[in-house]
């Protein structure tokens, strides 16, 4: 976060010198610059603001990609936001992100307050809980397609055995996100688990050691010192985490191929289903273009809300 | 991390006065609840590895159990007929080692000038850089497959390895964060002999950047190598796919063999978690460090 702050510490030896050597000393630099810059650059502009000008151009036209292009104005973002089965597919996503990103965060707070109590078998716990984030979402799919199945599912089993009821979690309309939701869980808590240990690490260990000499509880300290300092981490993992959860894609395609029931069907999916499946490049575009913006809007009521509540300790 | 034993050593001692008052049993349900924590995280895999070697008519025999009755290799050799995992395996291999060597590479010279180059618009590029990493991937995607398709690239490694290679902004963002906490002079006494911009960049920064370039490339590696989107939108044809694609294939292709499903599933899973076992402090320390520096 202390990016912009600091950025303009220049190299110490060019503010001496006359106009004329600074001059060209900063056309030298300006050459040098670029050449340095050139392979990233060309890449930024080919493959990220151009096709990002392009997408918007695109939203305003009616195209399958082969045809002729033909200027809609804004009737894509209004087929989009009044297509009952889009609105369903944002109310998924919504609901993923409601259920996902608080589970976790709870979730990786809790075992990193744990785990940090035991550093001796920190790395043994670390390698259970981090094995699901490098594994590829393909697989983690994979393996829940199988523990969602209520015909051979473990899962289901054990639930029957303590005599509660056995949900066909991918089949059921109500179940279905809450089981992403878990899958999205299970694969992400160890990314969130790392991140809090080392915020936690960083914790000035006086201040914990000073509320312990005045009588405060283990949960007086977690709520009153612990969260507080930690507050960065937690805004820095609510921003990653939400902007992941809104593009939430893979499991579904991997559960269900091209044909998610309406209850299974996410924005991303939306997208790329009318993309490369209907190929209605201008609708695709439209309705990604509503995704960033949501995202950027999230983001953003995220970092305004963070003066009230973030804590800096510098 | 050298010296490590002198400076743990106060602290130990430290830690063993408050801990030695204290119950025993508050220690040993911490573990308990990480134990359970743990196991729940790891059941998953340990039903993916067993299942494999099951044979079918097991899977369907209620109670579901953990440990095969009989071992046997059915389901890897379904798997292994039903699919070119082979080629599916050099195809990921290679695309992720092409794009992260590439992509270290230009990442790095890119946040070298963004942090030791005084050049005319250095800080808004910069900011550009910035700001492109909230644009969503699904939002360029359907523009970069019509360029891909011009470039005739469609259905090519090229599209899934240029693109990541010439442009990661997050990687040039790491880098630079890093390349600023350097002591500047090191590079000016380099330039004082004579070194021009570029020996200078190779023979002290790079060099020197060592760390957070492990990081980043094993990053950059997990990422392309698990990658599941992009090869699903460019690639059409079987002998191009990667193993996520081939295995997302081989899902549809042998819906109820669950033995050869779990078998191709661990062989997709396997290779990442064996680099996790013998690289688990870098990447661990390289998640962490990421993190704290933006």
């Amino acid at each position: 976060m202390a990016v912009l702050t600091a950025s303009s510490r220049t190299r110490p030896g060019q503010e001496s010198g006359n106009a004329g050597t600074r001059r060209r000393r900063r056309r030298k630099d300006t050459t040098a610059g670029y050449l340095f810059l050139t392979p990233q650059l060309l890449g930024m502009v080919v493959f990220m603001v151009g096709p990002l000008l392009f997408a918007l151009v695109l939203a305003f036209y009616h195209w399958d990609g082969f045809g002729t292009r033909s200027f809609v104005g804004l009737s894509n973002f209004v087929d989009v936001l009044s297509d009952p089965r889009i609105q369903r597919s944002a109310v998924n996503t919504v609901w993923y992100t409601v259920l996902q990103v608080p589970g976790l965060m709870i979730a990786g707070l809790f075992f990193a307050v744990l785990m940090q109590r035991t550093p001796k078998l920190t790395p043994v716990y670390r390698v259970a809980f981090f094995a699901p984030v490098i594994t590829s979402s393909v697989a983690v799919a994979a393996i829940w397609l199988w523990l969602f199945n209520p015909d051979i599912s473990p899962v289901n089993s054990a639930l029957r055995n303590i005599g509660l009821p056995a949900p066909n979690w991918l089949q059921d309309p109500g179940f279905v996100i809450p089981s992403f939701a878990i899958v999205g869980i299970w694969q992400a808590l160890g990314y969130q688990l790392v991140m809090f240990m080392a915020g936690l690490q960083s914790i000035d260990r006086s201040c914990l050691e000073a509320a312990e000499i005045d009588g405060c509880s283990e949960w007086q300290k977690l709520q009153r010192i612990t969260i507080p300092l930690l507050s960065p981490t937690i805004l820095f993992l609510s921003i990653t985490s939400i902007l992941g959860s809104f593009q939430v894609f893979d499991y579904i395609y991997v559960f269900f191929g091209t044909t998610a029931p309406d209850a299974a069907r996410t924005i991303v999916y939306e997208v790329v289903q009318i993309a490369f499946q209907e190929f209605n490049f201008g609708q695709a575009s439209a309705l990604a273009f509503l995704l960033f913006l949501a995202l950027l809007a999230v983001t953003g009521l995220q970092l305004t809300a963070q003066k009230r509540w973030v804590h800096y300790s510098e | 991390m050298s010296t490590s034993p002198a400076t743990t050593r106060p602290l130990t001692t430290a830690k063993g006065g408050p801990r030695s008052r204290r119950p025993v049993h508050p220690k040993l349900l911490l573990h308990a609840v990480l134990i359970i924590g743990g196991l729940a995280m790891a059941l998953p895999f340990a039903w993916m590895l067993f299942s494999a070697f099951k044979p079918l008519p097991e899977i369907f025999t209620p109670p579901p159990k953990l440990l095969p009755e009989e071992w046997n290799l059915d389901g890897f050799r379904t798997a292994l007929g039903g699919a070119d995992f082979v080629r599916g395996f050099w195809n990921s291999t290679y695309i992720a080692v092409t794009v992260t060597v590439v992509s270290l590479l230009t990442s790095a010279m890119a946040a070298y000038a963004f942090a030791r180059i005084d050049f005319w618009g250095r800080r808004w590029l910069f900011m550009l850089f910035l700001a492109t990493m909230m644009i969503p991937g699904q939002l360029t995607i359907i523009p970069q497959y019509i360029i891909m398709g011009g470039l005739g690239w469609v259905d090519t490694h090229l599209a899934l390895i240029v693109p990541p290679a010439l442009f990661n902004a997050f990687g040039v963002f790491l880098l630079r964060q890093y390349i600023r906490g350097i002591p500047v002079e090191l590079e000016e006494a380099a330039e004082i002999d004579g070194a021009g911009r570029i020996r200078t960049f190779l023979t002290i920064t790079l060099p020197l950047l060592r760390t957070p370039l492990t990081a980043l490339g094993i990053f950059t590696f997990l990422g392309q190598w698990n990658n599941f989107f992009n090869p699903l939108i460019f690639l059409n044809s079987t002998e191009n796919f990667t193993l996520p694609l081939l295995v997302n294939q081989f899902k549809g292709q042998f819906t109820s063999d669950w033995p050869a499903l779990m078998a191709a599933t661990t062989l997709l899973a396997a290779p990442m978690l064996i680099l996790f076992a013998f690289a688990q402090r870098q990447i661990v320390e390289g998640v962490a460090l990421s993190g704290s520096k933006s």
